[in-house]
């Protein structure tokens, strides 16, 4: 196997890890604050969330591509706070990536507190127990399924992810380029065979991660 | 002794309805809140365990301001130190039978807890989960997991309800027990004449939020049929 072939697998590997670690600690003060808190915009909020549910990959690609301009507020932001120019690069593709991976995170994170018994917490607190030892002790343990499903699907969706990368990283080998746009970069150039290779790859990694999540899920309604 | 005063807004089947309660309860009492469904007896005890704000009014026990409306004051379940039995148990299932009770301990201490599983014959099931208990064992978990915190008032919210005839009786000797080991107030939720009559030591007659009537169970009842009787 070539270097590029090992380069853009493991850029795609790097890629889908950070955005699932770093929507794992986001994701769950924003699904806690969405299952059992009651605000004025929350229904804002939940729609604001799945948007890139239901958004072409291009739309928010798009938008991301012109908030990062340094002719921008955010984007010059970034650029003079943190000398980090965030177009064409791999920074710039993963805070995409975070924005349209967030629903595959926050809603098995929510659905997954929401299913918890209200008594559960409740019993908890008269024990004397905080809400933090609550969180680690009674909620967490009993809401597994729930998170490895939110891992397991940002994980995959960040993998298959095209649209978005595309548009805010480009092709650039060893900085934006994973394998979804390698796979459409090989078959331009006729290079079916490397193609198939990504493809094989990509095949494989998603089918063991959903299968995974279906066999949790299998467990849990035999339980 | 637990000084109640409190008005709360509450949906009923009826529809609305005010809860208002007046009384002082003395320590060691083992009082039934006794009353049809939806008269406000789980409100009331959540209102006590903190569990739901009462929209006015003032609850005090012995000399801590639990509940003051008028100065803002409204201690959090986590302060209050009540065990609070919950209808569906609320055992806690990714957790042991030995380690729901070790869970409530507020300093780890195996000794109370092999005690407390020794009284309430649970060692052959400590290492189970809540999933594989019937009911009986689920209430026997959960009175053992509430005095684990020792606390200084024991609140059982329909304890019995979701069990058959004669594991009823059976388990009513277990309340008992938990309050004696206790030695301190017991609140328990009922909708039972002879769960009432058999257990308490006093009872509220809880109809649409308002007390009608309070004292010992066997003069409350015998007023209540006398009242009849006339009405008749």
């Amino acid at each position: 196997m070539n270097q590029d072939f090992i380069q853009t697998l493991l850029l795609t590997g790097k890629l889908a890890t950070w955005t699932t670690v770093l929507l794992l600690v986001v994701g769950f003060p924003i699904a806690y604050l969405l299952a059992y808190k009651r605000f004025f915009f929350k229904p804002f909020v939940e729609a604001l969330i799945s948007m890139p549910m239901v958004l072409p990959p291009t739309v928010l690609g798009f938008y991301m591509l012109m908030a990062y301009s340094p002719q921008n507020v955010f984007g010059a932001f970034i650029q003079q706070v943190f000398n980090v120019r965030l177009a064409f690069s791999f920074e710039g593709v993963l805070l995409a990536s975070l924005i349209f991976s967030l629903p595959f995170m926050i809603q098995p994170l929510q659905n997954g507190l929401v299913s918890i018994s209200v008594s559960l917490r409740e019993a908890s607190y008269t024990l004397g127990k905080s809400k933090w030892q609550t969180f680690f002790h009674v909620l967490v343990p009993n809401m597994l399924p729930s998170i490895i499903t939110a891992i397991a699907m940002t994980f995959a969706h960040c993998i298959g992810e095209f649209g978005v990368v595309i548009m805010v990283g480009g092709n650039m080998p060893g900085e934006t380029r994973v394998a979804s746009i390698a796979i459409y970069d090989e078959v331009q150039s006729l290079n079916y065979e490397t193609a198939n290779q990504y493809s094989f790859v990509l095949f494989i990694v998603s089918m063991l991660i959903l299968t995974l999540i279906y066999s949790i899920n299998g467990k849990k309604k035999l339980l | 002794m637990l000084k109640i005063d409190i008005q709360h807004a509450m949906l009923t089947s009826d529809g609305k309805a005010t809860l208002e309660v007046c009384t002082e309860i003395e320590d060691r009492e083992l009082l039934c809140l006794f009353g049809h469904s939806g008269a406000g007896k789980t409100t009331l005890l959540r209102i006590l365990a903190g569990l739901t704000k009462a929209d006015k009014g003032r609850i005090v026990f012995n000399d801590d301001v639990w509940f003051d409306s008028a100065q803002k004051i409204n201690i959090p379940p986590q302060q209050r130190n009540v065990g609070f039995m919950f209808q569906d148990y609320a055992l806690f299932p990714n957790m042991s039978v030995e380690r729901n009770i070790r869970f409530a301990q507020k300093c780890s201490d195996q000794n109370q807890v092999d005690m407390l599983m020794e009284l309430f014959e649970l060692q052959s099931l400590k290492n189970q989960k809540p999933g594989q208990l019937s009911g009986g064992q689920k209430q026997r978990v959960a009175l053992a997991r509430a005095l684990a915190a020792k606390p200084n008032v024991l609140m059982l919210d329909e304890p019995l309800s979701a069990l058959d005839f004669e594991m009823r009786l059976a388990l009513q000797g277990e309340i008992r027990k938990a309050h004696n080991l206790l030695d301190t107030t017991t609140l328990m939720v009922s909708h039972d004449v002879d769960e009432v009559i058999s257990l308490a030591s006093s009872m509220l007659f809880i109809r649409n939020g308002k007390v009608i009537s309070e004292g010992r169970p066997d003069e409350v009842f015998d007023a209540c049929v006398f009242r009849k009787v006339l009405q008749a």
